[in-house]
């Protein structure tokens, strides 16, 4: 699939379909998801503050998946040298640092009335704010240099290191005392959640991973035509 | 039921900000994607078109 779609033809034509069918999906599930996290009721312990984490999870999980996705992508411009694998790292950098910074201002917003605070330097904040500082500097390393091969090497070299903030975001409730609660979906023994909020949970998730989804093929998309615009307009002053 | 989705009680000062936020970072990715890719798309055609013989 993955050597099929590095065919730039190919993924246009794949994409075309793909982008607006998973941004319908996406908007299906967020809606869905929401309309049923709204109406559920209040948590027994952090009444209806419950309702924050049906934006600040789904985020927080879609953050994950475009560094995943920008990780998966240098590594396959590191090592195969496709221009699309790059143009793929390239364009999932601002979705997931808009995610990763909705992550944390929804985060923050849901601490203040929990914990008294807007913010602490508990690790998994702190691994999360890395990644925040990991998708800018990515981008900032990629505007700083003209060459754009040396570019996106620099880039996917950065983006491969910083692959290692991913198990210590996931971990860190597990490694350290933190004041962000523990793990209470993917953990050994089954989500602690109680279903009236798993459902919706699970639907926003899915939601915001396929909005996700979509925008990156839209962005990949317009980042070949950047890269045809830019060799046509070079072929034409020559 | 439309009436408790919407309420959050002494906690709205915190819920829908949340939810605005959300929004408007949605709204943006969704704007500058899009704008990003007719951009660029109309570019390269445009090249493309002055390029035929």
């Amino acid at each position: 699939m993955i050597a099929a779609l590095a065919n730039p033809h190919r993924f246009m034509g794949f994409s075309r379909v793909a982008a607006p069918t998973l941004g319908l999906a996406a908007a299906g599930l967020i809606g869905g998801g929401l309309a049923l996290g709204l109406a559920a009721p209040p948590d027994y312990q952090q009444g209806e503050t419950v309702k924050i984490m049906f934006v600040h999870v789904p985020a927080a999980w879609t953050a994950m998946l475009a560094y995943g996705a920008m990780g998966a992508a240098s590594f396959f411009f590191l090592v195969f040298r496709h221009g699309l694998a790059d143009s793929a790292a390239k364009a999932a950098a601002p979705l997931g640092a808009t995610f990763t910074l909705l992550a944390l201002i929804t985060g923050s917003l849901w601490g203040r009335p929990m914990w008294g605070a807007w913010w602490v330097w508990d690790a998994r904040l702190t691994s999360v704010l890395v990644l925040f500082l990991l998708f800018v500097g990515y981008m900032a390393l990629r505007a700083s240099i003209d060459d754009e091969a040396k570019a996106g090497r620099a880039g996917a070299i950065l983006a491969l290191v910083g692959l290692i903030n991913l198990p210590i975001i996931k971990f860190s409730v597990d490694w350290w005392n933190t004041l962000h609660q523990g793990e209470s979906i993917l953990r050994a023994g089954g989500p602690l959640l109680a279903p009236v909020y798993l459902v919706p949970l699970l639907l926003t998730g899915a939601g915001y991973c396929a909005a996700f989804g979509a925008l990156w093929m839209i962005r990949t998309r317009a980042e070949v035509w950047r890269r045809r615009a830019a060799g046509l307009a070079l072929a034409a002053a020559l | 039921m439309a009436g408790h989705a919407l309420e959050a009680g002494r906690y709205a000062l915190f819920v829908w900000p949340a939810y605005g936020v959300s929004a408007a970072g949605f709204a943006w990715m969704i704007a500058d994607t899009l704008a990003r890719a007719r951009r660029w798309r109309r570019e390269a055609r445009r090249l493309e078109k002055d390029r035929a013989p």
